[in-house]
């Protein structure tokens, strides 16, 4: 499959995986994310590749655990109280240092919630989010090309790393069909794993496991698990800066509120606003550094997120209280650009919002 | 001069970990040698529980994980799916299997999954400290049975072959026991068995194990091979529950 399509978001992110050379798909049904698993029910045997609709989302993660486990790239899809369950897994995976794609089209919540967009998952993917002192590397899509290009780049940094890669979407993004235009080279092929479990002719045995009992054991295994998270921190922060360098005030949003706020600072400038963006793509690693630099010429900076705050601690990390950062905090509905353009007005004018 | 008995080559030399009379250390030879007359190790691979043998890969010179608590056989299942040409197993107690994991269990075997899983049921989880298991006896002491399991308080004993004998997915399923060197040798029979259902016929097989846990079961080595014998074998009798060979005779 190449040239120029029209995609939903659900089956581009799919397409990425299957042309990253993803051998396994495992999942379960949620909406809004069927459509992924719809797509690689067919694709993937077409292919010769593996697709198993599991029981459960803890048996689909320990799936990808076990294909990883075997050296072979994985996937599994879901959204919010699916991707809840899933962490057992990924807390599994992270500690046996295993690559792994997680593709969250996330929803309306806590609880059940709805199946309508949200961004409440951002602590959850950025924290670890399961038990124990880790990180994945969280990738934020804001376009159907991105979320066929940012799942199919979720490999290769899963493999780089050796840990999980989040592809953090939302119920827009998942069901929303846009022009994709698909690469005419083919992907290279994933690294060399010599750790991975072969069966064990010609070496010695080999283990992959996650618990370390011996004396100091666990705590080097962390510092290891550091040391690659500090490699990712240093090198992996990629962001989108929109009319930044001369911004008043500078928006900082991702996914569906990015676009949204892409129309804002048009709007904004229209009306004598002078608004910038920073669109993170990775929201771990964070891009502190830029949004810290795009800050430093501006009045003030509005996170603008389906969520009640979550980025925006992120951004008041990275700001360290030298601009003031306020919110415009939308759970689980889209905020407008016109409402973003007046929450950056009033932020001018120092009244708070 | 012609060695009547030795290590098998895939069993380390490696002190056990397990305690007096426990069962674990006669599966974990029982594998060793049947991998080894099949000339399987280099292609098996291995998935251990969380419990008493999460480290089995101290013991089993093939390549093991660790998969989550009772997630071991979803893992081994896609470990098989993505390298058909390895042989894998899935070795379990019962907490792992037949309660954490019981859904992976129950799906992996409805799905036909070409693994074979060892199941080792000693009526009690060992490597917490002796609490009931679903697979504890009535009348059975454990931590969180204190006066005996009682079954319209905590439930009974679950017959984990003759549940899954109700599935379609199975090509072979049996219980043996560890009480006597006869049992054993079946045991050893069953095992060989296990693995070969896999390779020849590339279909899932399980192999259900009464074991001893003298430890929890607050006896000693010689009585808890007797309790097997006379107790247990009663609620979980020996035998075979499916078999593609008398299937297809």
């Amino acid at each position: 499959m190449a040239g120029k399509v029209l995609m939903a978001g659900n089956e581009a992110a799919a397409e990425g995986a299957v042309q990253a050379g993803c051998d396994a798909y495992f999942g379960y049904p949620i909406t809004p994310q069927n459509e992924f698993a719809a797509y690689m029910a067919r694709r993937m045997p077409e292919l010769g590749r593996v697709f198993i609709q599991a029981e459960s989302e803890l048996a689909a993660i320990s799936m990808v655990y076990g294909a990883s486990a075997a050296g072979k790239r994985a996937i599994t899809s879901s959204s919010s109280p699916g991707v809840s369950l899933k962490q057992e897994g990924i807390s599994y995976i992270a500690a046996s240092r295993l690559p792994a794609v997680v593709v969250n089209v996330q929803r309306g919540g806590p609880g059940l919630g709805n199946i309508g967009p949200s961004q409440g998952d951002y602590w959850q993917s950025t924290r670890g989010g399961g038990h124990g002192d880790y990180r994945s590397i969280v990738l934020a899509p804001a376009s159907v090309q991105e979320m066929f290009d940012l799942t199919a780049k979720a490999f290769e940094l899963a493999d780089r790393y050796r840990m999980c890669a989040i592809v953090l979407a939302d119920a827009y993004l998942g069901q929303m069909m846009e022009p994709l235009v698909l690469p005419d080279e083919p992907f290279p092929p994933p690294p060399p794993k010599p750790w991975a479990l072969t069966g064990c002719e010609g070496r010695e045995p080999q283990c992959i496991r996650s618990l370390y009992l011996g004396d100091g054991e666990l705590e080097q295994h962390n510092y290891l698990l550091f040391e690659t998270y500090r490699q990712a921190e240093r090198d992996e922060p990629r962001w989108e800066a929109v009319a930044a360098d001369d911004a008043e005030v500078v928006l900082v949003a991702y996914g569906t509120c990015a676009r949204i706020c892409r129309e804002a600072v048009a709007l904004g400038r229209q009306r004598g606003l002078r608004l910038g963006l920073i669109r993170p793509v990775t929201l771990w690693p964070f891009p502190s550094q830029a949004i810290a630099l795009a800050a430093a010429g501006a009045r003030g900076v509005l996170v603008v997120e389906m969520s009640m705050g979550q980025m925006a601690q992120d951004v008041r990390l990275a700001l360290d209280g030298r601009r003031p950062v306020a919110l415009l905090g939308r759970p689980a509905f889209v905020p407008e650009a016109d409402e973003v353009c007046e929450c950056a007005a009033a932020l001018l004018k120092g009244t708070g919002l | 001069m012609k060695p009547l008995y030795e290590r098998p080559d895939t069993l380390t030399h490696c002190l056990t970990h397990y305690c007096a009379g426990c069962g674990h250390g006669i599966v974990h030879r029982l594998l060793a040698e049947v991998i080894d007359e099949l000339g399987i190790r280099g292609r098996t691979i291995g998935a251990a529980p969380v419990g008493c043998a999460v480290l089995a890969h101290q013991y089993l010179k093939v390549d093991m994980c660790e998969p989550a608590h009772g997630r071991t056989p979803e893992a081994i299942a896609a470990i098989k799916r993505v390298r058909p040409e390895c042989v894998a197993f899935s070795y379990q107690g019962d907490g792992d299997l037949a309660a954490i994991g019981t859904a992976e269990t129950l799906h992996v075997a409805n799905r036909g999954e070409p693994i074979t899983v060892f199941f080792v049921n000693n009526a009690v989880y060992g490597m917490t400290g002796g609490q009931m298991a679903p697979t504890t006896m009535l009348a059975q002491k454990t931590t969180t049975t204190p006066v005996g399991r009682n079954a319209g308080y905590h439930g009974h004993p679950m017959r984990v072959c003759e549940l899954l004998a109700t599935l379609d997915g199975p090509a072979y399923i049996e219980r043996v026991a560890l009480s006597s060197p006869d049992r054993i040798r079946d045991a050893k029979r069953a095992v060989r068995k296990g693995f070969l259902t896999q390779i020849e016929r590339n279909a899932y097989a399980l192999v259900e194990f009464l074991s001893p846990c003298p430890t929890y079961w607050r006896m000693s080595p010689l009585d808890a091979l007797r309790f097997i014998e006379e107790e247990m074998t009663k609620i979980y009798p020996l035998g075979v529950f499916r078999d593609w060979e008398t299937r297809e005779a």
